[in-house]
């Protein structure tokens, strides 16, 4: 089971990288998208996987008698999928924003703020 | 004791709250956010002299014990940070006062603004690794309100690059975070470091040091990870540049030397190594950047990168000297930074604009508004006996101890650069003629925006002068602050061996 997340891992990372190679903004988003969920899914796995055992402790015990899913990456991937959907809503709402305002989605061409003639260094 | 901690982030947080409800009734947002800002360096000035009297304060969240609970950990190290965000918070707070335009305040600067110092502050009480993350998060989602609100085309512009690379920092610490967990099975801090030297200097710590690297590398624009800082910087109002110059990067340094000094063992050459290159090439790049630009805010922003080079310079050496140099310099910084930055808002609102070719004749307008600023610039490029001379003393001093005598001179240089780039703002924005016109007096503002304007700068060059010509109790301090860092056992202790009250 852990090989199998690792690749698939492995996969959305390469997958998000690629599409953040693009000039297109809304395809590097996408790939932001899949990168923070490979992101969440490695936390996942680092916290070990055990099947079908909830993490319930039974009355007149003080820990489970049997080895359980461990509930703090759990805990962690929610906190992380919240703060993440919150940063990824909002760059989308910017994306759109900026092709309103600027016309294009395409990175290369945005040059607005940092006119090329003006500084030097380009 | 427990809830005296947490205040330096619930106080901006409910002061933000009630602001951004607030925000229609903008003199009530403003009375709220600026109490915010009195009771933040207040309540920081005294957890600071707590500190600095008897030692680490430990709370611990929930009454969980240590490492189970989210624990609260304050030394000298965050306590000084903490003092100099109630100070920045306090002096850009009053300057955003004559800055910020009513329609952004409408939009609910104040609350965003308050949202931000909880962010920092949080980043710098926190002692567990995914609060770390999620004060980050904060931070970042404040900073990217206040840098595109108003939506102007050029903000949306530099609003774009900021946010689609300071995610990717965020995705780099969130997956080090997964992989520390996995590695360890704990995330606070100190348990972390007994966890980690159990380990021993293996692969996988190693590429846990790297990923950190790259994220707080982003957050605290490293090169070669600093290009979201220059491209976006320039675009919001003033008063949220200068707030961001002053702390959002060095959040970044401060978690990099807690990580480097508490999690991962002394001897990590590899890591150290790399950070001693890139803050030599990111000293150089930010300086010669900035001798290529004739805006007066990208000057300084370039600046900034060049600064937290000498900052990381002094984690990467990695000597008691180096990082008391280290902490003095961040302090130093910080509040020069962020004076040169509100003073180079007053100049625009006097000759009109921050193109240096289009401005002038400030200092015959204004020679109050120049004295700030030479003395800010000169600090900055380390001339005696301002503050930053002794900054780069103590770096300079260190380097040559560690018989590293490139990287001193390397230091010099970038020194030698920020005197040319301070010099041309002075020669052009300062000395020479008004090209059209000439540049409006101070007194022509009006009396509240005048004050608004000129009394946070006073202030921070009133902080500067002191730390220059009576530098000896800081740089006590930051001695201490070095030992501290450098022999974490009781900062260890302190969290772990206390049980919940």
């Amino acid at each position: 089971m852990e090989t199998a997340l690792a690749v698939l891992v492995g996969a959305m990372t390469a997958t998000g990288v690629y599409l953040m190679l693009a000039p297109n903004l809304l395809r590097y988003l996408f790939g932001l998208i899949l990168l923070s969920n490979a992101a969440n899914l490695a936390i996942f796995a680092a916290g070990r996987l055990t099947r079908a055992v909830p993490p319930l402790v039974p009355e007149g015990l003080d820990v489970p008698p049997v080895p359980v899913a461990n509930a703090l990456p759990q805990a962690m991937i929610l906190t992380a999928i919240v703060i993440g959907f919150g940063l990824l809503a909002f760059t989308l709402a910017l994306v759109v924003s900026c092709y309103r305002q600027l016309g294009t989605l395409n990175s290369d061409t945005m040059r607005l703020a940092e006119p090329p003639a003006a500084g030097g260094e380009h | 004791m427990g809830w005296l901690l947490a205040l330096p982030f619930l106080l901006p947080i409910a002061s933000g709250l009630l602001a951004f409800a607030a925000r229609r009734n903008t003199g009530l947002a403003r009375g709220i956010s600026l109490l915010g800002c009195g009771l933040l360096l207040l309540v920081t000035a005294w957890i600071f002299a707590s500190v600095s009297r008897q030692g680490p304060l430990v709370a611990q969240m929930g009454n969980w014990p240590a490492p189970f609970g989210i624990t609260l950990v304050v030394d000298r190290l965050s306590a000084i940070m903490l003092l100099v965000t109630g100070l920045v918070g306090l002096a850009v707070g009053v300057f955003a006062l004559a800055d910020i335009d009513r329609r952004r305040e409408r939009l609910g600067f104040q609350g965003f603004f308050q949202l931000l110092l909880a962010g920092v502050c949080g980043s710098f009480v926190t002692g567990d690794l995914f609060n770390l993350y999620v004060w980050f998060e904060v931070m970042l989602i404040a900073s990217f309100a206040l840098l595109v609100l108003g939506g102007e085309r050029q903000q949306v512009d530099g609003g774009i690059k900021y946010v689609a690379l300071n995610l990717v920092s965020t995705l780099l610490m969130l997956t080090a975070i997964g992989l520390v967990y996995g590695l360890t099975g704990t995330l606070n801090l100190a348990d972390l470091h007994l966890a980690i030297a159990a380990q021993g200097e293996s692969v996988a710590v190693n590429a846990l040091a790297v990923l950190l690297i790259g994220a707080f590398g982003i957050k605290a624009a490293l090169f070669p990870l600093f290009f979201w800082l220059p491209a976006s910087y320039h675009v919001p109002p003033v008063a949220v540049t200068a707030v961001f110059a002053g702390l959002l990067t060095k959040v970044g340094v401060y978690a990099l030397i807690r990580t480097f000094t508490l999690v991962f063992p002394a001897d990590l050459e590899f890591a150290h190594n790399l950070l001693l290159v890139a803050a030599l090439l990111t000293m150089l790049t930010g300086v010669l950047g900035a001798a290529a630009q004739y805006e007066f805010r990208r000057i300084l922003a370039f600046h900034i990168i060049s600064q937290i080079g000498f900052l990381v310079l002094g984690l990467a050496l990695f000597t008691p000297l180096a990082l008391a140099g280290a902490v003095f310099y961040m302090i130093h910084n910080i509040v020069a930074k962020t004076n040169l930055l509100l003073i180079s808002g007053t100049v625009r609102r006097m000759a009109g604009s921050f193109e240096l070719a289009q401005i002038g004749g400030v200092y015959r307008a204004s020679p109050l508004m120049a004295t700030l600023f030479f003395i800010a610039a000169f600090s900055l490029a380390g001339f005696p006996p301002l503050s930053g001379f002794w900054a780069k003393l103590l770096l300079v001093t260190a380097s040559l101890e560690e018989a590293s005598y490139w990287v001193a001179a390397v230091l010099l240089v970038t020194g030698a650069l920020t005197l040319f780039s301070m010099s041309k703002i002075w020669a052009e924005a300062f000395w020479k003629e008004h090209p059209g016109g000439g540049a409006l007096a101070l007194a022509a503002l009006g009396r509240p925006e005048q004050w608004q304007r000129v009394v946070p700068s006073l202030l921070l060059v009133l902080v500067t002068v002191a730390m220059g010509i009576y530098p000896e109790p800081l740089i006590t301090f930051a001695r201490d602050t070095a030992d501290e860092l450098l022999n974490p056992a009781g900062y260890i202790d302190a969290v772990l061996s206390q049980s919940p009250d």
